[in-house]
């Protein structure tokens, strides 16, 4: 793998970019792995990385049954943000925000992490006292956030309707160190990186079965044929239960679409990343200009990958009481992407039934901005076969003993 | 956007006018069961692909719950059928396999 850096793009120039080489390798499965990965989006990608680099594994393969980061790695709206609630919870996402600041420089992939602020709305007086909680709470943490009042939100954001008749913005929780990076390059970049050390990424493959022995898995059936493994992660998200279910035990996991659409392209409007979740709608503008707007999830089962009209309606509708200028553009494209929500909306990462098998999962509505810090906890639980302080509290059989991480009710986040 | 019909008032109606109650025919666990029944009751999830029964209320309707046989690859719409009913009507059981022909059975 050649590196890429402006001398590389200087050479390539002078020869009229013959040089440049695949990012990836595009390998025939092998009949063996130590580690076999199910899923090559930007989690499973990233557990192969620091797999290798933080513990020299690399005889490891990452499975993916579409093409990369095809699925919500690809369908999500790019936020990044670590303000959560519980200790948890802030400790992965402040070590993932971290991971992000300097990821272009670790995988040589720009991924245009933009750290551009990210703001959530408070329009309740309920939200007000939330969001002043968590800050007090990030403190504690070592997460830097800042309640602000409704003339910075102005300030920050002169697009920003501060007086709607419905929902007032009293203030709210800015994150200046949030923000937003490329989702496809993020998945691109751990793949070539991935690729650099050996591992093979292996795409349109699907795993239609499980092998198991006496409680470890043997091997993964595939389109491909069957490849055997010493360990098994199994990281595809809105698919786990479906891969839980060939693996024999059931998650505490149902799996529901979740919109995002974007607008025709307009000149710089707004430079932070907006999240409102009383009315429930985050905004942020692409460096293509287009405005990139998420609403909320439906609220049944379903693997489509396209959700229900009326919440592109609702999301729209609340966004325009607070950007009254987003009334005059035109959606460009909509999409849906499969989303698994657990119990308490808290992710999982953790051992299995299956004393080989180990499962990331449970990210639900915001997978992306954890995807660094969540492949350097599942590297850490598979290489040691133990999970690390960071994956600790997020076991699947958290449900069962009642220790909940709960960021549904007491942050107010948007799920 | 779904299209559904009330087995209860008869009424069909997009699915803005009710509401989802989750998995349906599962067992209750509650005070005095082990920690696994508890988990499995409350908690687990088939989550399949494919064939889903699956709790509905007719919540801005006539109100009442009723149970549905559901595809969530195709969004198809098998059958509904009352409440109080311990297992899928033999009927809505019939036309699921007459239409997918692999579905193990509801269990």
């Amino acid at each position: 793998m050649t590196r890429y850096s402006a001398f590389a793009i200087a050479r390539e120039a002078m020869r009229q970019h013959t040089g440049w080489q695949k990012a990836w390798a595009s390998p025939e499965p092998k009949a063996h792995y130590d580690v076999v990965i199910v899923g090559a989006g930007g989690h499973g990608l990233a557990t192969a990385y620091y797999l290798g680099k933080n513990f020299g594994i690399t005889n490891v393969a990452i499975i993916e049954k579409g093409w990369l980061g095809g699925g919500n790695t690809g369908r999500n709206t790019t936020i990044i943000r670590s303000n959560y609630l519980q200790d948890p919870s802030a400790a992965i996402y402040e070590k993932a925000r971290s991971l992000y600041e300097t990821m272009s420089q670790d995988l040589n992939y720009n991924v245009m992490f933009s750290p551009r602020g990210v703001m959530m709305l408070a329009q309740t007086e309920h939200e007000v006292r939330g969001y002043k909680r968590t800050e007090m709470a990030n403190k504690l943490q070592g997460v830097e956030t800042r309640f602000i009042g409704p003339a910075e939100v102005k300030r920050l954001v002169p697009i920003m309707n501060i007086e709607g008749p419905r929902y007032p913005v009293l203030g709210a929780l800015w994150q200046a160190r949030g923000g937003t990076a490329r989702h496809d390059a993020v998945a691109w970049g751990y793949a070539r990186a991935c690729s650099a050390m050996g591992m093979h990424v292996i795409q349109n493959c699907e795993v239609i079965g499980v092998e198991s022995v006496g409680g470890q898995v043997s091997a993964v059936a595939t389109t491909k044929g069957t490849i055997g493994c010493n360990k098994l992660g199994i990281v595809v998200a809105g698919h786990s239960g479906h891969l839980a279910n060939m693996a024999g035990f059931r998650l505490p996991i149902e799996s529901v679409a979740l919109q995002a659409m974007v607008s025709e392209p307009i000149k710089p409007a707004m430079d932070v990343v907006v999240m409102a979740n009383t009315v429930h709608g985050y905004m942020s503008q692409s460096d293509k200009g287009e405005m990139v707007i998420g609403g909320g999830a439906d609220h049944f089962n379903n693997y489509t990958q396209r959700g229900s009209w009326q919440h592109i309606e609702e999301t729209v509708r609340a966004l325009i009481e607070t950007f009254p200028m987003l009334s005059r553009l035109k959606m460009l494209r909509q999409w849906g992407g499969i989303v698994d929500m657990t119990g308490d909306r808290s992710p999982i990462i953790s051992k299995t039934p299956l004393g080989n098998t180990f499962i990331n999962c449970g990210w639900g509505t915001g997978g992306f901005k954890a995807i660094p810090g969540s492949g350097w906890a599942m590297a850490e639980l598979i290489a040691k076969g133990e999970p690390g302080s960071l994956a600790r509290d997020f076991s699947m059989f958290r449900f069962r003993e009642g220790r909940f991480i709960d960021e549904s009710v007491a942050a107010g986040v948007a799920h | 956007m779904l299209l559904l019909t009330c087995p209860c008032c008869g009424v069909s109606a997009e699915e803005t006018e009710f509401t989802n109650g989750g998995e349906a025919h599962l067992k209750r666990f509650g005070p005095g069961s082990s920690d696994a029944d508890y988990e499995a009751y409350m908690f687990a999830r088939k989550n399949p692909r494919g064939v889903h029964f699956e709790r509905w209320r007719h919540a801005y309707g006539c109100g009442k719950w009723f149970l549905m046989a559901r595809d969530t690859m195709t969004l198809e719409v098998y059958g509904a059928y009352k409440a109080q009913t311990t297992e899928p009507p033999a009927d809505i059981q019939a036309k699921i396999k007459a239409r997918r022909p692999e579905w193990e059975g509801y269990k």
